[in-house]
């Protein structure tokens, strides 16, 4: 298919081509297309099911894709060192669940990648953990456990264990849907500070009003396949497909 | 060891009260000749003890071997896994504590003492039920857990070592309390190959004194006495464990 994409930069950072996916015989991913400049930041909506968390998640190879081509920083994105290499250098991620290590305090989720992964000395990496903590605005919270701490909380440090390994890009999977609804203003803050110091960013979410300030570009998933793609202004004001604008009306009346 | 000398005080009052077929002079602590005999059966604790501990360590490193390789995606190492634990579960712990002594020093051309034939014997036949605790165990954890590994690009090695193990391991304490007590139990069939452990004290004193009664009884309760303080053990262990976090 044929969308038209900013193709001002000859070199993308994240160039996604024509990636299918499936899980048994349903596809997840129809002939995905996306190219991504470093710096910028989409969002992705759609229905559930429509595949917007398989995509990211297809990035940084938690699930292995059938078709087409997925390439970060010019390395195609397999089971290769090569790749491994590029994903850990370039790619933070957080989830809809969190996933903090329950058994590790909170110093010990934030330092175990810098440390294991990216061979850091253990007072370098307490230091970054410091400072990345510091930026989601919970420094006093070093030595809990993550069951300590709140919903809203959590996600933060969660936030904070992907910055730590300084990564040029951070997916998002829904980083608000599992959060009460007076902790997801302060997780969005983080993540609109984030965006303001340039971190290139591809977000999965239904909060639209976030995405309306944050996002360069907004797609619109369905069935597996990108309908619509548009900066955020023509993408609310003038959804061209049907169903985009289906589905926007109905989240917008929430 | 209150416990004990308290339930054999117990049982000998029945006994007095009774048809007096009992005759616990032959472990009467208050006599010298008893005395001796009850240390000789004491005694037997140290080698119950060493081989019970020995075998589950090598068991529970054997098992967590095995175990990785069930989880694998592909099907070789999957089969691996199956063949290994269909094989050893199949196969009784004397059976294969004659095997191991009688039939391994001819086959492999090495002499083994009987210790380390009872501990090969134990340690090889429990880490098929080990394979199985801790295939379960890291089965048990979250999805999400392999995936924020991961996503900060731990090895397969740092992942298992540093995050899905020591959630697992919590999981399975029970089990592998269980375990133990078992192990402690089974120790108990390597007498038959002369390792002077508690039961095969137990039987040289019966064949010497000639009072089986009371000496099965003596070997009952230190059975007894032995398992409840591991039990204990495992229980404090696990509440301290829960104490870090809860999830």
């Amino acid at each position: 298919m044929t969308l038209s994409t900013p193709s001002s930069s000859p070199q993308p950072f994240i160039q996604l081509c024509n990636v299918d996916k499936f899980f048994g015989g349903f596809q997840a991913l129809k002939d995905v297309s996306l190219d991504i400049q470093l710096g910028q930041k989409i969002v992705i909506c759609g229905p559930s099911g429509s595949g917007k968390s398989t995509a990211i998640r297809c990035i940084n190879r938690l699930e292995a894709h059938d078709a087409g081509t997925i390439a970060i920083d010019g390395v195609t994105i397999d089971d290769s060192a090569a790749a491994r290499a590029v994903l850990r250098n370039n790619v933070g991620m957080v989830f809809q669940q969190f996933n903090l290590f329950p058994h590790l305090s909170i110093l010990e989720n934030l330092t175990l990648g810098p440390v294991r992964a990216r061979g850091m000395a253990p007072a370098a990496a307490r230091e970054l953990a410091e400072y990345y903590l510091e930026r989601v605005k919970i420094p006093e919270q070093i030595n809990k456990f993550p069951t300590q701490l709140s919903g809203g909380q959590q996600q933060r440090v969660a936030i904070a264990r992907a910055l730590c390994m300084e990564p040029k890009i951070m997916l998002f999977d829904e980083p608000t849907s599992a959060l009460d609804p007076e902790m997801i203003a302060e997780v969005l803050e983080v993540i609109e500070e984030l965006a303001a110091s340039g971190m290139t960013m591809i977000c999965v979410t239904h909060e639209m009003g976030f995405a309306g300030h944050v996002a360069d570009r907004m797609v619109f998933m369905d069935h597996g396949r990108i309908v619509e793609m548009a900066p955020p202004e023509q993408f609310f004001s003038a959804p061209e497909s049907d169903r985009c604008k289906t589905f926007l009306q109905q989240i917008l009346r929430n | 060891m209150f416990r004990s000398l308290f339930l054999i005080a117990i049982v000998s009052l029945l006994s007095g009260c009774s048809s007096g077929t009992w005759g616990w002079y032959v472990v009467d602590p208050s006599t010298p000749a008893g005395q001796r005999n009850l240390w000789f059966l004491i005694d037997g604790l140290y080698y119950t003890i060493a081989l019970s501990v020995t075998a589950i360590l090598i068991s529970i490193f054997l098992g967590l071997i095995v175990a990785l390789p069930g989880l694998a995606r592909q099907r070789p190492p999957r089969m691996f896994n199956r063949v290994y634990v269909e094989l050893v579960r199949a196969v009784p712990i004397l059976v294969l504590i004659l095997w191991v002594y009688y039939g391994l020093p001819q086959v492999a051309d090495i002499s083994i003492s009987v210790f380390w034939a009872g501990v090969l014997a134990l340690a090889i036949s429990d880490s098929a039920f080990q394979a199985e605790i801790f295939r379960a165990g890291i089965q048990s954890i979250d999805r999400g857990q392999h995936e924020a590994a991961h996503s900060i690009s731990l090895t397969y090695a740092d992942k298992m070592r540093y995050v899905i193990l020591p959630q697992a391991i919590k999981r399975i304490l029970p089990a592998l309390g269980n375990q133990l007590v078992y192990m402690l139990k089974m120790s108990s069939l390597v007498s038959v190959i002369g390792m002077e452990e508690l039961t095969r004290r137990a039987n040289e004193l019966v064949v010497t004194e000639y009072r089986p009664l009371e000496i099965y009884t003596v070997l009952v309760l230190e059975y007894l006495v032995l398992i409840l303080v591991v039990s204990a053990g495992v229980r404090w262990l696990e509440l301290r464990l829960a104490a870090n976090d809860t999830r």
